[in-house]
Formats: C-alpha cells, structure tokens, sequence
C-alpha cells in the first residue's frame, strides 16, 4: 500500500514535471500580446516575483511599429523572455528593430536586452543608465542566476549607445516617440515614452498598478514625478511598468501617491521620535497593506530606503 | 583579489582579512547557505587566541539583528549591554563580527566608564548569509558573546547610493545630535550620521571592469569634556552614510565631540554643545 502510494506520487511529480516543461517552451514561444492601439502591442507581466516558473517574466514589455520601423520598450527579465518578444515582433510586422528603449535599470526590463542585439539597432537609454548598469550588472547577474538557474543562461546587460539629457524625440517613420529623462524618483535613471498618434504613454516603473512600488531613487524625487505627470494632460492610453494596461488615471498616479505619502509621513514622525532605523521599518506605511499585492515582500526595504533618505532632511 | 584591499595593509585587519581570503578562494561566489568553511575559528584565535567566551551570555549582552535583511546593503545592527560601565569593572571593547563577509571584522568599539552604558547600533553590509556576532571585552579581559544568524546577501558587492548625483551633493555632511532629556549622571543617547560612500571596493563596473576603489570611513572617536567616549575602528562592513548610536554620562554643560579619519586620510569633525538638566527628585 505503502509502496503503491510512493510509485503514484512519483508518477505524478513526473506528469508535473513534463508539462510544466512543455509550459515554459510554448510560453517562450508564444508571448501573449495585447493591441493597445495602433502599432501599440503589450506583453502583461506576472504580477509575481521573477522565478524559473515565470521565466523573469514580470514587468509589462512591448514595441510600437511606424511606417519605417519598431521600437522596443523593455525587454523582459531573461534573454529567453526578449526572444519571445522578439519572436512576437517578427510574427507581427516585416519592418526592422531599429530601437530598443530601456525605461530604467532594473533587471526585470532589461535582462532580455541580448536578444535584440545588432548592428542596425540603437539602445536608448536615460543619461544616468550608463553608470547605473555599470555599477549594477555584477550584482544582478549573480542574482538572476541564484534566483532562476539554468533559466538564465545567456541573459545579459546591454548599455545603451543613445542617451536621453531631458527630451528626445525617436522617429519611427510618420511616427514621433518623446522620451523624457525624469530627475530621480523611482530610480535615478527612469524614462518615459509617449505616442503622440495614439496618445499612449509608457510610464515604465514610475507607475506600479496593484504591485506595491519599489523605493530606489528618491522618495520625495518620485513623489515630484507624479505630481508633474498628474499635472499634465491625460493620455488616451498608459502602459504602466507593472499592473494591468489602461488603468483609471489619474486615480492609479493617485494610489501610487497615497502609498509614497504615507511613507513620508509615517517615516517623518519616525524620525521625529526618535524612533531607529529597526523600530522604524515594523511600523511603518501598514496602512497601505490591503491595497498592494507583494506588500510584506517589499515594504520594510522601502522602510529603509525612505528612512536613510529622509534622515538627511533639513 | 580586489587591489584595493591595500588600504588595509599594516592594520591588523589586513593580516586576517589576507589570512581569510587564502583559505577562502571561492567567496566572489554569493550563496544563499552559510560558507561551508568556518571562518570564525580563524577569527576567534586571531583577536582572542583560546582565551574562554561565554557564549551563553544573555545576561551581560544581546544582539538585535533582523532574521531577514530587506536590503542587504543597509541591516540594522543593535548591541544591547546590561553592565554598568563603572570604574572598577566596565566593557573596554566590543567586537561586530560578520563571519561571512570578505572582511569578517565589521567594527571594534572601544568604552570607557565615561560611557555610562556600552551599547551601540549601527548599520552594516551583509554579502551572504552568515553568522553576525557581538563580543564584549571586560576590563579585566572576560569574553562574553551573542551570535545571531542573519539571511541577507549581496550588500558588499552592492553598489552605494541610489541616487549619485545626491549623494554627491552631501557628501562630508556630519549630523550629531543628542537625545533630550539629557540629565546630569544619566546615561543620555547620542546619534552620529556621516554622509561618506565607504565604497567597499567589492563593486565591479562591468564597463571599466575595474573596481570602484574602496573609501570608507576607518575610525570615529567621540569624546565629552576631553575625556573618550566612544571610539570605533570600523571598516567597509559598514553602510554607505555611517551611523552610530550610542551613551555617554553628562556631567554638566559641556562639548561632545566627534572626530572622522576616512581611508585617503581625510578628517571630519563635528561637535554638539550639550545642555544638561538636573536630575528630578534627586
């Protein structure tokens, strides 16, 4: 009997294993694209931390298509997600890649950079992304691979050789992209692209829909950011760096906000106390934890983050 | 190895750090488990030699770390003693250890009875999951040690600052200030924030392939009314913009006073006119 229940259990763990297999190739395969609009396509990310499961396929990537050519924005968190973007480009339109925008630094977007490399196309980035890739990519190698194993292999970084000073204008063929360079807030190196055609911007992570934002550039920087872009003219559609497509603006900018805001006060009176770094980072922003998903995984370190920030105040 | 370790050279630290490093060639690699090979032996012979540690010390010291580091760059450390610093028998030293970091000893403290108290908080870098340790050393030479298990990785090799241009913008700023009320014969509560990268010299540029050269802070000493307080020979375990928290007994009006040496030999200091009160009832 005993025996019996061992041998099923095993069969079962195989069965798991093939199709979980057989999962992960036709996901690579086959990245699920959504039109936003015209020539806009967006892949939605898991809204999860980046494991072999998911591939690193975690934060929204996509491309916009002109007359003349693509733009690639964000590549995925493996070279094995920016082949599948790759592969999904080439099944939608003939044109060539000729520009690949990395909205900021972190792993999630730009790991699958690899898989666009070539000699006719241009990697843009933020002035500050150069340095910040540098001084990171070390690290986040080491990372990725503790983190996601074979699942990795051949994922690397790739600097950008166009830099964005404040504001550049892409050309796609009858199609203008602005790219704006922000002043530190979600990292020191964020870059939003807006459509003017289809009135779509890319905010990349200065937005975060439903997964909690992750402090790594300045808390009162970022909190700057999205008062500017609430200010601004509503765009006809957002692609936000996590979360579903097209949520409710400004009210999404304003959830954002409200979580930030609370850091900055909680964090203050902290401060004011007396309270330390230790007793400061338990207490702090648990007001906001019914309202984002991955909360417990990331409010203490932006707890930090705000408090070593903050503490250099006046 | 990374050159830059010679900015150790001629401190102890560097003939353990340079011990260490030859027995443990594959610590570029950061796991998520314990090194394999015990580094604290080796530690433990070099600063104590087989003199006995109490190791079930609750009573005289306790460590406070997190069970999981958020940012591994930036945990949070705290020594809690429970020894009144006295003339005839007080905590001379307290050792910070983090067995598994490229440079086991994160910090010496050194006390005095002036201190009223020997306990200390800071923040420190953690490159894998490792064993961080306090020992406190009596006047008279007892050994007492709290050890706590910490899981972070990373904080070594992670690069400083999240924000260059800002951090650049305040470096050199020193923030001390002393916590009310301050009553005469009391132990009162002094914090000291120096705005410094202390680069580790562990983070590779993938660009330049070379290391961004290592510059921390080494020694901070604080004294109140001339006499030592606090002094601690730190090294780049120790988070970008070293903080530390700690006693002093207030006898009155006077000067505490902070004084900075950085690895290029650069000084600092800083100084907080201290007001007392006297104590109610007394």
């Amino acid at each position: 009997m005993v025996r019996r229940r061992r041998c099923a259990a095993a069969f079962r763990l195989a069965i798991l294993g093939l199709t979980s297999h057989a999962a992960i190739a036709s996901a690579a395969d086959d990245l699920k694209l959504q039109k936003l609009a015209d020539g806009v396509f967006v892949h939605v990310g898991a809204q999860a931390e980046a494991s072999a499961e998911n591939r690193g396929d975690i934060a929204n990537i996509g491309f916009i298509v002109g007359e003349k050519c693509v733009a690639v924005i964000d590549t995925g968190g493996t070279l094995m997600v920016g082949r599948a973007l790759r592969a999904a480009i080439v099944r939608t339109t003939p044109k060539p890649i000729c520009y690949v925008i990395n909205t900021h630094v972190h792993p999630d977007h730009v790991f699958g950079n690899a898989a666009f490399e070539r000699a006719d196309t241009q990697f843009v980035g933020h002035k500050h992304l150069p340095a910040a890739l540098a001084a990171r990519s070390d690290s986040f190698q080491k990372t990725l691979s503790r983190e996601l194993g074979d699942i990795a292999d051949g994922s690397r970084l790739i600097a950008p050789t166009t830099l964005v000073e404040s504001d550049l204008d892409l050309d796609l063929g009858g199609r203008k992209l602005s790219l704006h360079a922000w002043n530190t807030a979600h990292t020191d190196n964020d870059l939003s692209v807006f459509d003017s055609m289809t009135g779509t911007l890319w905010t990349g992570d200065l937005l975060f829909v439903d997964r909690i934002p992750v402090i790594d550039g300045s808390l009162l920087g970022w909190l700057k950011a999205l008062a500017a872009l609430r200010a601004g003219p509503p765009p006809r559609h957002i692609v936000p760096g996590h979360g579903p497509i097209d949520p409710p603006w400004p009210a999404a900018l304003a959830a954002e906000m409200r979580y930030l805001e609370t850091m900055v006060t909680d964090v203050r009176a902290a401060l004011k106390a007396g309270r330390t770094l230790a007793q400061t980072v338990e207490t702090v922003g648990l007001s906001e934890r019914s309202h984002w998903l991955l909360f417990d995984d990331y409010n203490r370190r932006n707890a930090t983050a705000a408090y070593t920030e903050l503490e250099w105040e006046d | 190895m990374n050159p830059n370790c010679k900015w150790l050279a001629g401190s102890i630290l560097a003939t353990l750090l340079l011990s260490v490093m030859t027995v443990v060639p594959a610590y570029a690699e950061a796991t998520p488990q314990a090194s394999p090979i015990a580094i604290w032996p080796k530690v433990r012979v070099s600063l104590f030699g087989t003199r006995p540690i109490h190791e079930d010390a609750s009573a005289v010291i306790q460590l406070e770390t997190p069970i999981r580091a958020e940012d591994a760059a930036t945990v949070p450390v705290a020594i809690h003693t429970s020894l009144a610093q006295t003339p005839g028998r007080y905590i001379d030293k307290l050792y910070l250890l983090v067995d598994n970091n490229p440079s086991p000893i994160a910090a010496v403290f050194q006390f005095t009875p002036e201190s009223g108290r020997a306990d200390i908080e800071t923040r420190i870098r953690i490159e894998q999951y490792t064993d961080v340790r306090a020992v406190a050393e009596m006047n008279d030479g007892e050994l007492f040690m709290a050890t706590r298990f910490v899981k972070a990785s990373g904080g070594c090799s992670a690069p400083a600052g999240k924000d260059a241009e800002a951090a650049a913008k305040n470096a050199g700023r020193i923030k001390f200030r002393v916590e009310d009320p301050v009553t005469v014969g009391k132990p009162a509560i002094a914090q000291l924030a120096i705005s410094h990268p202390n680069n580790s010299g562990l983070v590779l540029d993938q660009v330049s392939r070379l290391y961004t050269p290592a510059y921390y802070v080494r020694k901070v000493s604080v004294s109140y009314g001339g006499k030592p307080i606090m002094t601690a020979d730190v090294d780049f375990s120790i988070s970008e913009n070293p903080n530390f928290r700690f006693y002093f007994v207030p006898t009155g009006d006077g000067e505490l006073r902070a004084e900075i040496l950085d690895t290029k030999d650069l000084t600092f200091d800083s100084q907080v006119v201290v007001k007392t009160q006297t104590a109610s009832g007394s």
